[in-house]
């Protein structure tokens, strides 16, 4: 008897790779999935009575091929499928396919289905519903209320973009190494931007889920490129930045800033295989944007109290991201750690020359109204937070300046 | 006797679980870990990090990113030890591997490190024979 949420686990888990190798064979994303979700069927009926088998993966892309390679012939012959018994057992079968399934193949399969998902011409929210259903698995309702819109629009999204993808023609041959890394990248960016769908309305439980997924194609992608600086950078900023979440928002759901959070809430596990990570990435000596940005998130994690927090090298590795991909958002970020060490002035300073590039940027003016209140100019500080709550994307971040605006209100009492 | 048991599981099923199956998980073997705590067989116990975070040494000089894959070698034994970091922990590793040049060593960060948990358990090293 096997674990029904073990077999669970082990669907979604082989989902990437038998998929990628469906696609392969099909070279049809409408039948790779269907083919994938007739081998899910019957591993369901089959693995419970006679267990799973010794890899789940090969026997789910052996089972789905077959399973739709009948179907044609039961098209064509009309002659019955043999019965779900005569393919229990694949040990036979199994061991070579597994071994043909060598580790490149896998690895070019994987990545062909992510790249497939984050093609060009594929805006990004496109993107991530496409891998979020493609590669993840998530059914349409689940996607739909991630990004807060009907069932039927999401479904209707889903099937623009493949179609869209369907007329990219997307190389089936295996890529040379430069392509290769050019998927990789591109890979890397759409799953940050799923992370970052997630991690931005971290207090919403549809929406929090995304991290763990994103989190989880980090640690498939990792796993096929193991010696990639970058894509350890990408995973472990990602898990340190996942494991403050039990501290980022208060009972009320509003948002806790960093300085404020209770650290003993982090979670221990997440922060120490970012950090191991990080180890990792910084023996290649090739450094790279998220593996600076997971520099700056390890900072934060060593710190015991907010108080002890190194500064001074995060203003470092800041100045250090800027040069990689100069941004005034990077520079809007340096600030804040320049008025940690050199106080609000000089945070208000740097990033004065920024307001046109940022007039339409809620943290903009979050950050310019704590300075301005540190400097005790309240009414200036209003009128930034004022402005900040208008351009704010989600509640907790009005509610987080709704707060500061409340205590400036109480003050301008007093007086 | 002492045994070691060492657990296998597919790990990317593993590190997939939400945070209440892993508790529950966590729980049923707690319940396990306890009373062979309570009959004084539990010595350490430790959770590994996945193998993403690994790292092996071979020959002495080869860093290789990830975890010992060959299927030719067996395991034969293993050390914990304490370090500031992973070229510490590899430094540790190419003494040993100097005294002990054809074995490879797999550096695996551990997650969750249950100490010693048996009451009088032996200081010195313990004779087999």
């Amino acid at each position: 008897m096997t674990d029904m949420a073990w077999i669970h686990g082990a669907l979604t888990a082989a989902r990437p790779q038998a998929v990628g190798a469906l696609l392969r064979y099909f070279r049809d994303m409408d039948r790779a999935e269907e083919a994938f979700q007739d081998a899910c069927l019957r591993a369901l009926k089959n693995w419970p009575q006679n267990g799973p088998p010794r890899d789940p993966t090969a026997w789910l892309i052996l089972v789905g091929r077959n399973a739709a390679l009948d179907g044609v012939r039961k098209q064509a012959r009309n002659t019955a499928l043999p019965p779900d018994d005569e393919i229990s057992d694949l040990d036979d079968v199994e061991t070579p396919l597994a071994e043909r399934l060598d580790g490149s193949q896998y690895r070019d399969d994987v990545l062909r289905l992510l790249f497939i998902c984050c093609h060009p011409d594929l805006p990004a929210t496109q993107q991530i519903a496409l891998a979020l259903r493609i590669v993840s698995g998530l059914t349409v309702p689940q996607i739909a209320r991630a990004f807060l819109v009907s069932e039927a629009a999401m479904e209707q999204r889903i099937t623009r973009a493949k179609q869209r993808v369907a007329k990219a023609d997307v190389p089936f041959e295996t890529p040379g190494a430069v392509e290769r890394s050019e998927r990789v990248a591109a890979v890397a960016a759409m799953i940050y931007l799923l992370f970052n769908e997630g991690y931005s309305h971290g207090n919403d439980s549809a929406r929090a889920p995304l991290c763990d997924e994103a989190i989880r194609l980090a640690r498939l992608l990792l796993r096929l490129f193991q010696t990639e600086p970058e894509i350890m950078g990408l995973t472990a900023l990602m898990l340190l930045q996942q494991a403050r979440l039990p501290a980022r928002f208060d009972v009320h759901g509003e948002a806790v800033l960093l300085d404020d959070q209770d650290r003993a809430l982090w979670d221990p596990k997440l922060i120490s295989e970012g950090l191991a990570l990080m180890d990792k990435a910084i023996r290649h000596n090739r450094p790279g944007p998220y593996q600076v940005q997971a520099a700056i998130a390890a900072t934060h994690a060593r710190a015991a109290t907010a108080a002890e927090t190194d500064w001074a090298g995060i203003d470092g590795l800041y100045l250090a991201l800027e040069r990689m991909q100069p941004s005034p958002v990077i520079t809007l970020n340096r600030a804040v750690a320049v008025a940690k060490l050199h106080g609000p002035q000089a945070g208000l300073d740097m990033i004065a020359p920024l307001e046109d590039k940022l007039s339409g940027y809620f943290h903009y003016f979050g950050a310019r109204g704590a300075f301005l209140l540190q400097l005790g100019r309240n009414k200036e500080a209003r009128t930034a937070f004022d402005r900040a709550i208008a351009l704010a994307g989600s509640a907790a971040e009005a509610a987080h300046i709704r707060q500061h605006l409340d205590r400036l209100m109480k003050e301008a009492e007093k007086v | 006797m002492l045994y070691t048991l060492l657990c296998y599981n597919k790990e990317d099923v593993v590190w997939s679980w939400s945070k209440e199956e892993d508790e529950a998980v966590m729980n049923r073997l707690n319940v396990v870990h306890e009373r062979l705590v309570k009959e004084g067989k539990l010595g350490p116990a430790l959770r590994l990090l996945p193998t993403t975070a690994a790292t092996t040494l071979r020959g002495g000089n080869l860093v290789i990113d990830g975890p010992f894959a060959e299927t030719k070698e067996q395991l034969l034994g293993f050390y914990v030890i304490e370090v500031d970091n992973l070229e510490a922990a590899l430094d540790v590793a190419r003494e040993l591997s100097a005294a002990n040049p054809t074995s490879v060593y797999e550096i695996r960060p551990i997650a969750l490190y249950v100490p010693e948990g048996r009451q009088n358990a032996p200081t010195e090293m313990v004779k087999f024979y």
